[in-house]
């Protein structure tokens, strides 16, 4: 039953969020800007669209946004949203979590090395390099957590909120700020990648998607934003008590994402982009916050 | 049981070659020997691991030696996949290597041979045997290797490999005879408590350390790997990057399991070496331009995840933390499958696309995905495997590892082994992470994309049996992946036996369990949803790639491999120091100019050989004693005489 609730939560809701940020940023800026449900109306229209495919393509092109939907679901069940209990939870489900965005991360890349254009290649150098200096800041976090909670399964891991908040408080803030920045990095937000334009000098996930068209571009932008949803509803699991209550938890779920998005949105509209030989070091900079955040607890 | 079929798989493997030797028209029976060969002893090796120990003796006219094999739990594990590595690489010859080809029986009677003595190496229950065995694969390896010797790179790394597997050799006669004075039997035996901590026993695990860590390829003892393993042919690569390298593994893994306690000190050594070897394997195959050097640098990544998890079982089993050293041995054992299994498909895939292509350059295949579908789909199969992605079998050795590491962090109460066992986490990731990072680059441009040569746009589909080869191999990893409980009994009872102080792990099934449910969820449901969109998008058009509007799309308009990874260069250049020559042409009209890079091997280009060179310069200085004249010869005798009688008289 909360399994079902949680899919429902997960499902309906991930493009809202975009909508929130996109709000955010426009009343920074002084715009009254696109509805709060542009995504859905962006999907609506997509899914009407006609697909022109790549004569370069073969079926992997497709594989890639097939898997960037289904992973995030997948993800999105190993996450204790709804109760204090995910719908599919074993010890040592943590590192099925990550290793499942990097599953999405393989097929994403190699459909836009199908393509075989010059802007695809560009965006997948970028991605994989990034990408590589972010999972370690991922685990030390995870590390903390496990030791902080002293299980192996997410669904404890993230739901002894108030014992630990006493006993570890500086580790789990350092941990909140290590995870949101890999939360920009994964997700392809200022200051690692601008999300609006569409050139290739700004761009790592944006121009790995240059290509896609109708029904398959519309899945590429609901499995960025079921990503975002998932990575932001990780760190509002970090931050918020459970009840165990399944309603109470779903809605405090929700209204915490939605929260971090207007964070996204202000982080997104007082900062540009780094330049490219920043993000290592950003992204580095994260896993010794996050590292750091193991020696505290280690204590 | 067990032991005839096993020792009637190694006769068949041995003598498999020898009708191509004869005739050229017998390639057919080789192929049907030596499959009926591996076929024979997998069976052997089976019955192994699920009936009990089996031994078989005959005496031998060696002092000391006798033709004793045993096949207990640890044998079986690593004889199983030498048998399947050995039947599927024999068929895949068959249309690779064709008789038509030079040297055809030559290379089919090494390769019956090494599988053969391979397979004896890891059921030798006689230390004689098992050095005769290791030395008759070290040098039909040798031979195997040098097939084109008219090649400058294939005689060099014949005489890299054929150096450096005799230094091993040099330090494996020092541990037999060692192990004959501590035992006083040439039999693998237990050995008396204690030995651990006297010199004997430390000198033993040191030169173990030297012996089997040179065989395994890890770092920094790796230097004959790349180059063996890129000119060997490609189903030879595949045996030996598959089940060759184990033959190391396999010495460590049985030598530690006649400890009772294994010194701390080397258990950390074990862990900082293979977090080494992991990490820095991982960056150098990120740099590589020829495809096969690039899979052989991640043969020592994944030896470096191996020796990582033995070393957390050593490492927790002297602190006694029984379970995370069971987790330890068990993620290391089942990595030794799940390496031979994607490692010889990426092997078998890859050759077949050389062979296709005519060029091992990565930057000069491409796009041959449309041509080759099956091969692309193999090698798909084994990147993502190699990657440890779910639902593939990589992913369940490394979460066996990564759990172990973890509890170590929520186990203990305060320091212990927990600070050192933690840097396993981190260093997984990255490896994992720079793995996806190599392969998205390796698949990418070979098998997507346009041809970037002519070559590969004429390329076209291998014969059947070649891909009818890397079938076992793709079930495998699917089999593993996706219900590894199925295999946690035989993975329990191979761990029981490389570490018999452990409690029996009957937990084992129930922890991988919860994994195959997962796998298989995500299984099932990544291939409705591709359905899924296959249907929604099913009447498509088709143009060129958009490509911000460029009208005339050519090939060499695609990022190349080397930008692609030149990322991960510049972040690991501490390390690989690559060489870069970019002239730039100072003229007034355009010119010509040329770009090239590549990364040296660090420890051989940059290490080895230099010092090699200088110890050589300093010995040169010896040359002034040789200078012809009879009569100083005849002074260096007389003086030499005379220090001697003053030395004994005195």
């Amino acid at each position: 039953m909360t399994a079902v609730l949680q899919l429902l939560l997960v499902v309906l809701t991930a493009p809202l969020l975009l909508g929130v940020i996109t709000r955010t940023k426009a009343f920074v800026a002084g715009r009254s800007g696109p509805p709060l449900l542009q995504a859905y109306y962006d999907l609506r229209k997509l899914l009407r669209k006609e697909t022109v495919l790549s004569s370069t393509t073969t079926w992997v092109f497709l594989a890639g946004p097939a898997v960037a939907v289904v992973v995030p679901l997948l993800a999105s069940l190993l996450l204790p949203l709804a109760g204090t209990r995910a719908p599919l939870a074993f010890t040592g489900d943590l590192i099925l979590f990550v290793y499942l965005f990097a599953l999405s991360r393989f097929f994403t890349t190699a459909a836009a090395l199908d393509t075989g254009s010059a802007f695809e290649g560009m965006g997948v150098a970028r991605e994989i390099t990034f990408a590589a200096l972010a999972e370690p800041a991922l685990f030390f976090g995870l590390l903390a957590l496990a030791r902080i909670s002293g299980s192996l399964s997410l669904s404890q891991l993230l739901t002894v909120n108030s014992t630990s908040w006493h006993k570890a408080s500086a580790a789990l803030v350092l941990i909140i700020a290590s995870w949101f920045i890999v939360l920009l990095a994964e997700n392809s937000r200022v200051p690692f990648d601008d999300p609006n334009t569409h050139l290739e000098l700004t761009m790592i996930h944006e121009v790995m998607v240059l290509d896609h068209s109708g029904p398959a571009f519309g899945l590429v932008l609901y499995g960025s934003a079921l990503k975002l949803f998932v990575f932001s509803a990780l760190i509002a699991d970090v931050a918020l008590p459970r009840t165990g209550n399944p309603l109470i938890d779903a809605a405090a779920t929700l209204c915490a994402v939605l929260v971090i998005g207007v964070v996204i949105g202000l982080v997104e509209s007082s900062m540009a982009r780094l330049r490219l030989v920043r993000v290592p070091q950003l992204l580095i900079a994260a896993s010794l916050v996050a590292g750091f955040a193991v020696v505290l607890v280690l204590r | 049981m067990s032991a005839i079929l096993v020792i009637a798989g190694v006769a068949l493997c041995v003598i498999s070659g020898l009708p191509s030797l004869v005739t050229r028209r017998a390639s057919v029976v080789t192929t049907v020997i030596i499959v009926s060969g591996g076929v024979t002893g997998l069976i052997g090796a089976a019955f192994g691991l699920t009936w009990g120990t089996a031994g078989l003796s005959l005496p031998w006219h060696i002092p000391g030696g006798a033709l004793a094999i045993r096949v207990d739990a640890l044998s079986a594990f690593f004889l199983a996949p030498v048998f399947l590595l050995a039947g599927a690489g024999g068929l895949y010859a068959d249309r690779y290597w064709t008789a038509a080809r030079m040297r055809a029986g030559y290379v089919r009677a090494f390769f019956g041979l090494m599988a053969g003595a391979l397979a004896l190496v890891m059921c030798a229950a006689n230390t004689i045997l098992f050095l005769a065995a290791w030395e008759v694969v070290a040098v039909s390896s040798f031979f195997l290797i040098a097939t084109e010797h008219e090649q400058a790179e294939s005689r060099s790394a014949a005489w890299i490999y054929i150096t450096a597997s005799h230094v091993a050799t040099l330090a494996l006669f020092a541990i037999v005879v060692l192990l004959h004075g501590v035992t006083h039997t040439w039999e693998f035996v237990p050995l008396v408590a204690g030995t651990g901590a006297i010199p004997v026993g430390q000198a033993l695990l040191c030169l173990a350390f030297i012996a089997f860590g040179i065989k395994a390829g890890l770092m920094p003892f790796h230097i004959w790997l790349p180059g063996a393993h890129a000119a060997a042919p490609s189903h030879v690569s595949a045996v030996m990057s598959g089940v060759g390298i184990k033959m190391g593994v396999y010495g460590l893994v049985r030598l530690l399991s006649l400890f009772d306690a294994v010194p701390s000190a080397f258990g950390t050594t074990l862990l900082l070496a293979g977090i080494a070897s992991s990490i820095l394997g991982v960056a150098f195959a990120i740099a590589q331009h020829d495809l096969k050097r690039l899979l052989a640098y991640h043969s020592i990544e994944n030896i470096g995840i191996i020796v990582t998890g033995l070393g957390i079982g050593v490492v927790a089993q002297t602190h006694g933390q029984l379970l995370i050293a069971l987790l330890g041995y068990a993620g290391a054992l089942l990595h030794v499958w799940n390496h031979g299994l994607f490692k010889a498909l990426l092997f078998l895939s890859a050759g077949a696309a050389i062979h296709s292509a005519h060029t091992r350059e990565i930057d000069r295949m491409g796009g041959l995905a449309r041509r080759m579908p099956w091969t692309a789909a193999a090698f798909l199969i084994g990147a993502v495997a190699i990657t440890g992605l779910p639902p593939l079998n990589g992913f369940v050795s490394e979460w066996l590892l990564y759990v172990a590491s973890f509890t170590s962090i929520t186990g203990s109460p305060h320091g212990g082994p927990a600070l050192i066992l933690i840097l396993v986490v981190p260093a997984l990731a990255l490896t994992g992470a720079l793995a996806l990072a190599c392969f998205v680059k390796a698949f990418g441009t070979v098998f997507l994309g346009a041809p970037r040569s002519e070559a590969a746009s004429d390329a076209s589909e291998v014969p059947a049996t070649m891909r009818a080869a890397m079938v076992p191999l793709v079930l495998g990893c699917a089999a593993i992946g996706l219900v590894p409980a199925l295999f946690g009994p035989i993975l329990g009872r191979a761990v029981h036996a490389a570490a018999p102080r452990l409690p029996m792990p009957a937990t084992l099934a129930a922890l991988l369990q919860p994994i195959q449910t997962s796998a298989l969820v995500i299984a099932g449901i990544a291939i409705a949803a591709v359905l899924i969109l296959l249907a929604v998008t099913r009447r498509a058009a088709t143009a060129l790639t958009w490509d911000c509007g460029y009208a005339e799309p050519t090939a060499r308009m695609q990022y190349t491999a080397s930008s692609t990874a030149g990322g991960v260069v510049g972040l690991f250049g501490w390390a690989m120091r690559p060489v870069i020559h970019a002239p730039r042409p100072f003229t007034l009209f355009p010119s010509a100019a040329a770009f090239e890079s590549h990364v040296p091997d660090t420890v051989l280009d940059r290490a080895l050989l230099p010092a090699l060179r200088g110890v050589r310069w300093v010995l040169g200085f010896a040359r002034y004693f040789q200078h012809g004249r009879m009569q100083l010869y005849l002074l260096y005798l007389g003086v030499t005489l005379v220090a001697l009688l003053a030395w004994s008289a005195r």
